[in-house]
């Protein structure tokens, strides 16, 4: 097995098993930390993909601010553990043949297109940064702007909302 | 799967001198840091001491010097207490993730342009750094942004009342000077169009512009002076340095996130928060002042500007050996005039250089490093002197400064400096 394989094993098993245990654990920081072993180790699998750029975004943005946010929250309401209770009949009903349905699905696509279902655009052994801006620059400059937009949206809708308790 | 990898291949399974190469330089690194950092504290303390007329330490080995030595053994050997009622796992890694974060951004700091002039078995070139990424800008602010995590874990885990108020004043204040830490370093890095550091110390470099070859017009901290001052300030917040040390502060909050860490659990932080000095010290070299760029021009007249490390050095090993020889006990009237011959000796050599062949190579080979050391080693003593200087900011003074001017100022500099790159593209 050559090195990057075994490497991507290594953060794939990471991030399943930061997965699961985000799910299993009773402490919300708990819970909070597990996701952010989850984050990392996505950011490790771009990097290993030849995405830098998106692996050092990805911490940035995810593995920081906003599990910071999160973490701050949950120790800043001084959450305590969650008691376990009896799965909801939506879940028991619902969630199982809709997980069958996925993994059926995922492993329909997977044994048909190979192991590799499709790979990824990199232009040249690592994309560089300035591609990266100049395609979201050019090629998909509306899609983006719109979702600055959006998230501008989210931010005014964020400060009215705090406003309004205040007054 | 496989052919995803490919590029990589060859990069992961080179030569195992690689390996053996880069392992040899981290362990070094590490050592040195670390030494680095517990000679910062005795420093510190030194200078805050003189600073306000006390002697500082000086009781154990001459000046104080085997101060850190002995600090470093009472971490170790103090009782390790762990307060009932903790968090056990969180508790336990969040000095680990401070430590290992803060040491793992000295990965990607260049330290000099040149590779050492002979090469390691294998033929690999001995490079300054450890790793050189293209996007090492944004690998530091990645780890800058997890850093958070070390203190206010710690102040959640600890299952108290005055770690949990220091750990939320601090992830909060640190989320809230990251915003101006990041914006301010913009304008640098459209200037540069690049996130690698070694390619922003590159475009610092004016000799060829025709400034009159004086480097230090074309550091960013001429440009950017703007940016440098947001991002200095953001930065000792960031670090939890005086002024801004409210996470820590002992009037109000005991010792803040670390207070119910003991032994070397609390050294773990110590070590993470002068490490985090170091590094942000280098990063402002780097992204300001040119890195390891001299600042003087690269003129045949200004040549004997090289001899500068020796200038420093010389007088200050005889120094060294002068006022040990009078020291008053017998251990520094020998210690002392030993350390000072040998700093007298490594300037004499540089200056030999001037006859010299071999020694001139290495005067001129140290010079980049040189101005990087003396710069990095500036900025680790503003730290300090603010830290002897300043009062600390009262907390809602501290979000007003982060919010309501570094965030808008490093802004507009990043409007401006935008519109002037744009322009001066156009053109």
């Amino acid at each position: 097995m050559s090195a990057p394989l075994v490497i991507f094993f290594v953060l794939a098993a990471l991030a399943v098993i930061g997965a699961v245990s985000l799910i299993l654990q009773r402490h919300p920081i708990h819970s909070a930390l597990s996701l952010i072993v989850v984050m990392v180790a996505l950011a490790g699998l771009y990097l290993l993909m030849g995405a830098e750029f998106v692996a050092a975004v990805q911490i940035i943005v995810y593995g920081g601010a906003i599990m910071v946010l999160f973490v701050f929250v949950i120790m800043l309401l001084n959450a305590g553990e969650e008691e376990r209770t009896d799965f909801s009949k939506l879940a028991k009903f619902g969630g199982l043949p809709l997980a069958l349905g996925l993994t059926g699905l995922l492993a329909a696509t997977m044994t048909r297109h190979g192991a590799s279902v499709r790979n990824p655009d990199t232009a040249g052994s690592l994309a560089p940064t300035g591609q990266i801006s100049t395609l979201l620059f050019t090629t998909f400059v509306y899609p983006f702007e719109l979702t600055s937009f959006l998230i501008l949206v989210a931010i005014i809708g964020a400060l009215v909302l705090a406003q309004r308790e205040k007054g | 799967m496989t052919a995803l990898f490919s590029h990589l291949d060859s990069a992961l399974s080179g030569a195992p001198g690689y390996w053996v190469l880069t392992l040899i330089k981290i362990a070094l690194l590490l050592f040195i840091v670390l030494t680095v950092n517990a000679y910062l504290t005795w420093f510190e303390r030194k200078v805050v001491a003189f600073m306000q007329t006390r002697m500082g330490p000086h009781r154990v080995g001459p000046h104080g010097l085997l101060q850190p030595a002995a600090d470093g053994l009472k971490f170790l050997f103090k009782e390790d207490v762990m307060p009932g009622g903790v968090d056990k796992f969180v508790y336990l890694l969040a000095p680990f993730l401070a430590l290992t974060l803060s040491l793992a951004s000295l990965a990607v700091i260049p330290f000099g342009p040149n590779p050492l002039p002979f090469h390691f078995f294998g033929g690999h070139q001995i490079n300054l750094w450890i790793t050189n990424p293209d996007i090492g800008l944004l690998i530091l602010f990645a780890i800058t942004a997890l850093g958070v995590y070390g203190v206010a874990l710690a102040g959640w885990a600890s299952n108290s009342k005055y770690p949990l108020l220091g750990g939320l004043r601090s992830s909060a204040q640190m989320v809230s000077y990251e915003l101006a830490l990041t914006m301010s370093v913009v304008g640098v890095v459209l200037m540069a169009n690049s996130f690698s550091l070694t390619d922003i110390i590159n475009q610092q470099d004016s000799s060829k512009l025709g400034f009159f070859g004086w480097n230090i017009i074309g550091w960013h901290s001429f440009t950017q002076i703007v940016g440098f001052f947001c991002f200095f300030t953001a930065a000792i917040a960031e670090t939890n340095r005086v002024p801004f040390d409210l996470p820590e502060a002992e009037s109000e909050l005991v010792a803040g996130f670390h207070t119910e860490y003991s032994s070397f659990k609390f050294a773990m932080f110590f070590i993470a928060e002068y490490t985090s000095m170091i590094t942000v010290s280098a990063l402002c070299t780097i992204l300001f002042f040119g890195g390891w760029q001299s600042p003087f021009p690269d003129w045949p007249s200004l040549h004997f500007t090289h001899y500068l490390p020796s200038a420093i050095l010389l007088p200050f090993g005889l120094w060294v050996i002068y006022d040990g020889l009078k020291y008053e006990t017998i251990w520094g009237r020998l210690v002392l005039p030993v350390i000072g011959g040998v700093i007298a000796l490594i300037g004499a050599l540089l200056l030999a250089g001037r006859w010299i062949t071999p020694l001139y190579q290495a005067n001129e080979f140290i010079q980049a490093p040189f101005w990087l050391l003396l710069k990095i080693f500036f900025f680790l003593f503003f730290y300090v002197w603010a830290r002897g200087t300043l009062p600390r900011f009262r907390y809602d003074q501290l979000m007003n400064i982060g919010w309501k001017l570094l965030l808008p100022v490093s802004i507009v500099n990043v409007i401006i400096t935008a519109a002037v790159v744009l322009l001066r593209y156009k053109a």
